[in-house]
């Protein structure tokens, strides 16, 4: 075992504390090359990670830059930096700590890159940016460790494949560079320990206690969930009685939209004026800054929240976590839970509040999930290349670089461990001439060979690429402040799609305010004051996942059951009622119900492959029925089933359903499809064919720009195999399209479809009539659709 | 061919679904803002490498409604080129414009982005005058009989974004032809104030719509 040094055993003996076995183990295995910690929530991994630093760095030996933390939010790496400095300080150790991220000044960086702490606390795109300057190897030539903190929060997007890919460079570098990371309880640690490893070399694992079984219920109210949609707000009287029951309630929500609604009509039902604030990834900083204020000095009794607390930021005394809505993902419901008690050892208290009816079977399977600690989640795939090809174009920024060198380089990064050279090599022809297959910029490449080195034709061109480093292609945003006569200041953002949707005097919620749009104004919007108004819902899209592949197949197994006890009377009755009138959807089956409603035929299909897969299902559905003249008009699409409503009724569905026909479908299909140009988007810009843009930079006139979606044609027509469009193909049968989903749905089901043709809409139907999100269908029902509309306008307008 | 008709100083005009407008009595075929040669100029500016694919697909447009119009006068309205340089097409591009411009009238109207005289052949004038009609590239609030470009106008109908034309009693603004164009939404103040109450969007696609110009109500 290796000791302390003095100082910390004096510092943790004054404090009572004892070290953790984890952090213990952490400093034994210091040595190794590649470590990863799973601790649940509270269990003191951050320290655990740092330990070793500063055991390292308390002699005073040490000279530059020795330990690099990677969080995935700039907040977390503020908050890190104010805690670890208070042990510092205390114990009088000579490390230097600064962090470093968008919001640091230009001064505080310019001095870092000259001079560079002990410990820098930073981002990945903060930490790819650093690697993109010529200075790189002076500033990470001594480095020893780096920790990256939530690493399995990372590994689920293209960040942490990017920063898998600035490890391997920093490797480079730093040759004896050890890496350490901080993961929360997930379903496989192997996998994120081959993700983290500095490959081929193995990653070793430290699982820490997981500590006692959370006390997690279904909240009980006197009203019943609503048959359809979101928000849980009928559950407002009871959550406030739970709020006044604790001393601090962390309430989460699916979506910022939701958050925003839940919020005001708690605050209107807050007759006592409890302290309550909100806190969503729209907000304003100054506005999210006071609310963790406020709430780390323990002056909150509430705080209704979204993902954005999902991550670190040690809120001090949570006593009880509400989720509302279903949480769609077990492993997510289990590290939220841990949020309530941050204290090792203490059993976590969680309620659940369902949305909906659906939402009370899907809460109640996800209960039994936790009980049986059974996590859920989707197997990782190899690094996407089009954040390959960012990571080529920093290298060229930063020096001109060897190709060979480089390959070898980055294969040594988890996600792309098994990534061919011939991939590779097409990666590094789409930076350098575009990888067309009209070879057209033979003069004008964007990378150049020049003495066995591969460099920027322009050296301009890296200030162009630096300003898109990083992998997160939210949609375009807009931010939101009061007009100057009510103060000026910056309230939130919203997303510009829902900006050009308002007229002056509409009326949206936003921080809990109900304000009016007034105007636009250097591209914020401008907004007034407008309590008691009814407000227009803000659209923020916030991230909407897809219920899981685990805990659908609990759900369609608990259907199976005889009777229900354990569910609330309202919810148990319907599934009786659905079984009487129609069936139960089964494990290894496809449920298929066709009846006429609303003067439509309707088609709904219960595949319980969650929403993106449904909706993917729903797409390649009403083509083909719009080929087979069935003249579909619309669907709808959720977590277990999508309805289809059109003019004809389908007489047999079963064929529509055939595999190979829906694979042949999906090709066809692909062209001209939204989801498939909003996926191409995002690749373009993490590859760096098209710029973001950046506020104060866009043109007054907007005809200089021209959308991605043209892009995304012209390649469709002239170069259907480019690197993009393969790029863009394989993400979206993983994400939107969820393809892969579908197949294992009528795989498990093996042709096993049970077609019951009713003569009215069924008790599991009809809650899809109320689902927002209906898609209209581009076809012959959509033309004579707009002919109408174009029709009435100009009747209306008396030029018909 | 399936157009849409409408009256412009006593002319007979037919809008394309393509985007172009076929002036039938005169065989005048115009079209607007083909900005060809746009990823070519990014890409001599270090820039991103887009898929240089614009200049024949926007070529193809053209060709086909040369070839369904037969027009004995071909007017490009301004902004052909996305700049000077661009203007230099290579061989292939060479020869097909020439092609297309073979036996029959051809003017080039500069625009903001092709000032000045290009290599291949016809007319460069700054404006023309045929019968009632004037042809220039950016629209005159006082002028009559007026077609025009520059603005790249669209409109959202059932909630469909397409390019269009935008027509009043004075004047008709063309939808940008060429492949990498944005678009200006006519909801925009300059031109609400352009186009007269009563202005009419048509909506290209694969079938025209006429609806009444969009606009963006005002501030209550």
């Amino acid at each position: 075992m290796r000791p302390l040094p003095a100082p910390f055993t004096d510092w943790f003996a004054k404090r009572g504390w004892q070290i953790h076995p984890h952090q213990q183990a952490l400093l034994d295995r210091a040595d190794e090359s590649a470590l990863l910690l799973v601790a649940p929530t509270g269990g003191g991994k951050t320290l655990a990670g740092f330990l070793p630093s500063l055991a390292e760095l308390a002699g005073g030996a040490h000279r530059g830059l020795h330990t690099l933390y990677i969080s995935p939010l700039k907040a977390l790496a503020a908050d890190i930096r104010r805690n670890l400095t208070i042990p510092v300080m205390e114990m009088a150790l000579p490390i230097r700590i600064e962090d470093r991220t968008g919001d640091t000044s230009y001064t505080a960086r310019r001095r870092q890159r000259a001079d560079p702490p002990h410990i820098l606390l930073t981002t990945p795109e903060s930490l790819a940016l650093l690697l993109s300057y010529e200075d790189a190897p002076h500033i990470f030539a001594g480095l020893s460790r780096v920790i990256v903190d939530e690493v399995h929060a990372l590994a689920e997007s293209k960040r942490g494949d990017q920063l898998m890919l600035c490890l391997a460079r920093l490797t480079r570098l730093a040759p004896g560079l050890r890496r350490v990371g901080l993961s929360a309880t997930v379903e496989d640690p192997g996998a994120i320990a081959r993700f983290l490893a500095r490959h081929p070399d193995p990653c070793g694992i430290v699982d820490a206690d997981p500590g006692p079984d959370p006390d997690i219920a279904m909240l009980a109210t006197d009203t019943p969930p609503p048959w359809a949609g979101g928000g849980g707000r009928y559950a407002i009287p009871e959550v406030l009685a739970e709020i006044k029951r604790h001393r601090t309630t962390l309430i989460f929500h699916n979506t910022r939209a939701q958050a925003e609604l839940f919020f005001r009509d708690l605050w209107l039902a807050n007759e006592d004026g409890l302290p309550i604030g909100i806190h969503h990834g729209s907000l304003a900083r100054a506005a999210r800054e006071k609310v963790e204020t406020a709430m780390v000095a323990g002056e909150l009794r509430a705080v209704v929240c979204t993902g954005s607390l999902d991550l670190g930021i040690d809120w001090g005394d949570v006593d009880l976590v509400i989720q509302v809505g279903a949480p769609k993902n077990v492993k997510r419901l289990v590290q939220r839970i841990g949020r309530a008690n941050h204290r090792y050892n203490a059993p976590s208290k969680a309620l659940l509040v369902p949305a909906n009816r659906w939402e009370v079977v899907e809460c109640q399977a996800a209960l039994q999930a936790v009980k049986a600690r059974d996590l859920d989640g989707d197997p990782r795939g190899s690094g996407p290349r089009d954040v390959l090809c960012q990571h080529i174009l920093i290298n060229a920024c930063s020096a001109p670089f060897d190709a060979d060198a480089l390959f070898a380089e980055v294969t040594r990064a988890g996600p792309y461990a098994t990534l061919t050279r011939t991939e590779f090599d097409a990666c590094l022809d789409f930076c350098a001439t575009g990888g067309y297959a009209l070879r057209a910029y033979d003069r004008w490449q964007r990378l150049m060979l020049r003495e066995g080195r591969w460099g920027l034709r322009d050296p301009r061109a890296a200030r162009d690429i630096r300003m898109n480093i990083g992998t997160i292609t939210d949609s375009e945003m807009v931010k939101v402040r009061w007009q100057n006569r009510h103060g000026g200041q910056p309230l939130g953002e919203v997303e510009e799609a829902f900006a050009s949707t308002l007229t002056p005097g509409d009326t949206f919620l936003i921080g809990g305010h109900v304000v009016r749009y007034v105007g636009l104004r250097e591209m914020a919007l401008e907004v007034s004051p407008a309590p008691g108004r009814k407000p227009k819902i803000a659209v923020f899209s916030g991230t909407k996942f897809s219920t899981s592949t685990q805990l659908s197949e609990r759900i369609l197994h608990m259907l199976q059951a005889e009777a229900w006890p354990d569910l609330p009377p309202h919810t148990a009755e319907w599934l009786v009622l659905q079984r009487s009138v129609s069936r139960l959807p089964a494990p290894g089956r496809i449920l298929v119900e066709t009846f006429p409603a609303e003067g439509r035929a309707h088609l709904c299909i219960y595949g319980f492959a969650g929403k993106a897969a449904q909706q993917t299902l729903g797409l390649l559905l009403t083509k083909r029925m719009e080929e087979e003249g069935m003249a579909p008009l619309g669907f709808v699409a959720t977590d277990y089933a999508t309805l289809i409503w059109g003019l004809e009724t389908v007489a047999d569905p079963i064929p529509l359903l055939d595999r190979d026909a829906l694979r042949a479908g999906l090709e066809t299909w692909l062209a001209g499809n939204a989801v498939m140009k909003r996926t191409f988007r995002n690749v373009a810009l993490v590859a760096g064919l098209i710029a973001r843009n950046h506020p104060g930079q866009r043109k007054s006139g907007r005809q200089a720009t021209f959308s991605s979606d043209i892009l995304y044609d012209t390649l469709r027509r002239y170069d259907p195999d480019h690197l993009l469009l393969k790029v863009t193909r394989e993400e979206a049968m993983r994400g939107l399209v969820s393809f892969g989903r579908i197949e294992a749905m009528l795989d498990r089901a093996g042709g096993q479809i049970d077609h019951h043709v009713l003569d009215r809409v069924t008790p599991f139907a009809a809650p899809l009539f109320l689902e927002v999100g209906k898609i209209p269908v581009e076809g012959a029902g959509r033309e004579r659709l707009m002919d109408e509309a174009a029709t009435r306008l100009m009747a209306e307008a008396g030029l018909g | 061919m399936s157009g849409h008709e409408f009256t412009l100083a006593g002319a007979t005009l037919t809008a394309l679904p393509s985007g172009a407008l076929f002036w039938a009595q005169e065989a005048c075929l115009t079209v607007s803002d083909l900005h060809l040669g746009r990823s070519g100029r990014y890409a001599r500016r270090g820039g991103a490498l887009l898929p240089p694919y614009e200049v024949e697909e926007t070529l193809a447009r053209l060709d086909a409604d040369i070839a369904a119009c037969a027009p004995r006068t071909v007017i490009c309205l301004g902004d052909s080129f996305d700049d000077l340089a661009a203007a230099e097409l290579g061989e292939r591009f060479a020869l097909w414009l020439a092609r297309l411009m073979a036996g029959r009238r051809w003017i080039w109207i500069e625009g903001n982005h092709d000032p000045g005289p290009v290599a291949l052949g016809g007319e460069h004038r700054g404006e023309v005058a045929l019968g009632p009609l004037r042809f220039h590239h950016i629209a005159d609030p006082g002028a009559t009989g007026e077609v025009s470009g520059h603005y790249h106008p669209k409109a959202r109908l059932a909630g469909q974004a397409r390019r269009c034309f935008l027509v009043d009693q004075a004047r008709a603004i063309l939808p940008a032809y060429g492949t990498y164009t944005g678009g200006l939404h006519c909801d925009d103040g300059v031109l609400r104030d352009l186009m007269a109450p009563g202005a009419v969007a048509i909506l290209t696609g694969r079938t025209l719509r006429a609806v009444p110009m969009p606009r963006r109500k005002e501030n209550p």
